[in-house]
């Protein structure tokens, strides 16, 4: 958005006139990411992440258009390929490595961005469409990751794709034949690794699409904060260039660290060793599991062990099998109603005591808790805290948030984000710190009426 | 409120679908998962004395010691196992001179094809070959290996885990299973034909001891060839052929890191300074 105060594009020269009057893209780039941009003033270091995940995605489409050009899609030689970038091709292990240590960071990085939207409601009206965008964002990534994985043909690729795609076998009348046209066959096969490769190249395009919309929504309402209170006037916010693209170019480098670290020194770390033996359809690995980022869904997958039955006669309503595959979708199905489950009219948990807590110690512990239960073999104790959590989990978003959002007595807000930064606002009203209700209702303004 | 009202509905229904039919049952029929037998005897993965040259951040590798592991293999292992991702000419990394690596090629017999027949024939390696498959075919492999077929060793490192210290521990871990485990497990047998293994995954591997006594390989170095050693050459050749490029990536990694160090601290810096004039003066 821009605000009445923002900087406008003023071309310098003969030659920027010229190209402002037929194209003008800098025009864009300046009041998107540059001086035209005003942006609150107060964003801590969890603001980094939306810049770092366009970063990410960059990282995976430059090193995986490299890694094409060398593999084969197909089954026979795949693996082969595969080995034939690390030894062969000049710093093929380099882009290789980059490339699946990328698709990890990738992950961190955008569960960090989701996470700070949970707890800096960063949902809510007036940017519920940013919200719903991203969602779409992260369901496209888990496919192309997911496809990703199945293309180097090994074990786990191989099994990971069979259980996945037998996910779709569990939907009723339908599900088996829709399990062998997704694959284009009855196991996974060369029909099938050739269209998930052309799928796992398409699919970063459409992402980058919807990021640009992502990022087109976010400029229409502005940039959230932590204080969660909207920009009133200009000491509110700096323009974006100089002041965010310096602090994200430090966050840059911080990540750039991590990311290199683990490359150069652990890039297998993160990576399952079945994926080093070639897939063999008629040998199944010990414990098939997804990569990492995967686990907390597939923990809430396997945490449906029962058909669900009418007690006493034996009759399936939903078999154990769709239970757990509605689960596993619905869990991330239902970060799209989020905006419209959490009434309270305080954005920020910094002011939130009750939500506050659920966060800390009921949220994050629960998907620590998920994340470890995917990792582990079907077995007790692993099923009955994988239970436990994914309970914890849909009681969370479905139940306590929406309760708590309306019970909840937030702490006063500060009356604008340039006193929270500077500690006083001359242009505060008098006494305007100490009153809550006065801070509470102005934000609460912005919520839709129902 | 209708939404909010019906995903509390949806909220509950789900948990208590949840809870009433699988994790209530679950918790009155608790057992832990008893694992089976041979988990007593089952051993992690240890390092030789001194460990591996390979190691570290700073590690490089001992051209000596791959030199040797390469023999162990060669005398060894390659009676079984192929190592069909590496090519003689990849053995120029282990210090042999291009004479040395065109002789060594030449030991080894590859399929060829006859250019006056076309038929199929055999010939002896040239740089450019991969090394060859000891069996024919999986069938084959399977049928002369009491129906368990010897596993390429290309990427054997890195297809277990703490692969290296797997492959030297397993090579030299061969042994009689602890008596006294044994007596307090019923029934445990190595059944005929498997032998037994702390460090496999099952403890019962199909493998004979292949490193069977000291001085079953002489080096051409001198070095004494202990069965600990020889397992030890061998595991750092196979680390090297699963990833030749282990060295150089690291190697690689300083520099990097160095500049990025570098190139992080400035913006630090620069994030400071321009930052500085927004922040509220201390008093």
């Amino acid at each position: 958005m821009s605000f009445a105060w923002a900087k406008q594009y003023e071309p310098k020269n003969d030659f920027t006139k010229w190209i402002d009057e037929k194209l003008p893209l800098p025009r864009l780039v300046y009041n998107a990411v540059g001086a035209g941009y005003p942006v609150p003033r107060n964003l801590n270091y969890m603001w980094n992440f939306g810049v770092l995940a366009g970063f990410c995605l960059m990282i995976q489409i430059i090193t995986g258009v490299i890694l094409a050009m060398h593999y084969a899609a197909n089954a026979e030689v795949a693996f082969a390929t595969t080995e034939h970038i690390m030894r062969n091709v000049n710093s093929g292990w380099l882009m290789r490595y980059a490339h699946a240590n990328g698709a990890s960071f990738f992950f961190i990085v955008i569960y960090l961005h989701i996470f700070r939207g949970f707890y800096y409601s960063s949902y809510k009206a007036p940017r519920e469409m940013i919200w719903l965008l991203g969602v779409v964002i992260f369901l496209l990534m888990m496919a192309t990751a997911f496809m990703g994985y199945v293309l180097p043909w090994g074990q786990m690729s191989f099994w990971g794709a069979k259980v996945i795609t037998g996910l779709f076998g569990a939907i009723p009348l339908v599900g088996e034949s829709l399990q062998t046209w997704l694959l284009g066959g009855f196991a996974p096969d060369n029909a099938a690794l050739n269209r998930f490769f052309s799928l796992h190249f398409l699919l970063p395009f459409v992402i980058a699409g919807v990021v640009i919309l992502h990022i087109w929504a976010l400029h229409i309402p502005g940039s959230s904060n932590p204080t969660g209170i909207e920009v009133k006037k200009e000491s509110d916010t700096v323009p974006f260039h100089p002041y965010y693209t310096a602090k994200d170019g430090f966050g840059l480098g911080i990540f750039l660290l991590a990311f290199t670290f683990m490359v150069f020194f652990l890039p297998n770390t993160l990576g399952h060793p079945d994926n080093y033996i070639e897939a063999n359809p008629l040998s199944t690995p010990a414990l098939i599991v997804p990569e990492w980022y995967f686990l907390p869904f597939y923990a809430i997958l396997r945490a449906f062990t029962s058909d669900l039955t009418i007690p006493f006669t034996g009759i399936i309503l939903v078999p154990a099998k769709l239970l757990g595959v509605i689960a596993m979708f619905g869990s991330i199905l239902i970060w799209f109603i989020l905006p419209w489950l959490d009434k309270s009219p305080v954005r920020s948990g910094h002011y939130r005591p009750m939500f506050k807590k659920f966060f800390w110690f009921g949220l994050i512990p629960c998907m620590a808790l998920l994340t470890y239960c995917g990792g582990a073999p079907a077995e007790e104790p692993y099923v009955l805290l994988s239970q436990i959590a994914t309970a914890y989990y849909f009681l969370h978003f479905l139940v306590i948030l929406p309760i708590v959002s309306q019970i909840e007595v937030p702490k006063p807000l500060p009356y604008s984000i340039t006193e929270s930064v500077l500690g006083s606002d001359d242009t505060a009203p008098e006494n305007s710190a100490s009153s809550d209700a006065k801070g509470a209702g102005e934000a609460g303004s912005l919520q839709p009426a129902e | 409120m209708s939404i909010r009202l019906g995903a509390i509905i949806a909220g509950l229904g789900i948990v208590g679908i949840l809870f009433f039919w699988s994790l209530l049952p679950g918790a009155i029929n608790y057992a832990p998962a008893e694992k089976p037998d041979y988990y007593a005897f089952k051993e992690k993965p240890v390092a030789p004395e001194g460990g591996f040259s390979f190691e570290g951040p700073f590690g490089k590798w001992d051209n000596a010691q791959l030199q040797r592991g390469y023999q162990v293999y060669k005398e060894v292992c390659a009676a079984c196992h192929g190592l069909k991702f590496v090519a003689f000419r990849n053995l120029s990394e282990l210090g042999y001179s291009e004479a040395e690596v065109q002789a060594e090629a030449a030991n080894w017999i590859v399929p060829g094809i006859d250019p006056n027949t076309g038929e199929a024939t055999t010939r002896p390696g040239k740089p450019t070959d991969q090394f060859p498959s000891p069996f024919a075919n999986d069938v084959a492999a399977a049928a002369a290996n009491n129906n368990a077929i010897p596993p390429d060793l290309s990427l054997m490192t890195k297809a277990r885990k703490d692969g290296t210290n797997y492959v030297y521990s397993l090579l030299a871990g061969y042994g009689e299973p602890d008596p006294e485990i044994a007596a307090s497990v019923s029934e445990f047998e190595t059944p005929t034909g498997l032998y037994f293994n702390k460090y496999f995954a099952n403890v019962n591997i199909a493998m004979a001891p292949p490193i069977a006594a000291d001085g079953q390989v002489t080096y051409a170095d001198g070095t004494e060839a202990t069965v600990d050693q020889m397992s030890a050459d061998v595991a750092a050749f196979l680390t090297w052929t699963a990833e030749p490029t282990l060295v150089k990536r690291k190697q690689t990694g300083w520099p990097v890191l160095g500049f990025l160090l570098f190139a992080t601290i400035l913006a630090y810096l620069s994030k400071k300074q321009i930052w500085a004039g927004l922040k509220p003066k201390k008093k």
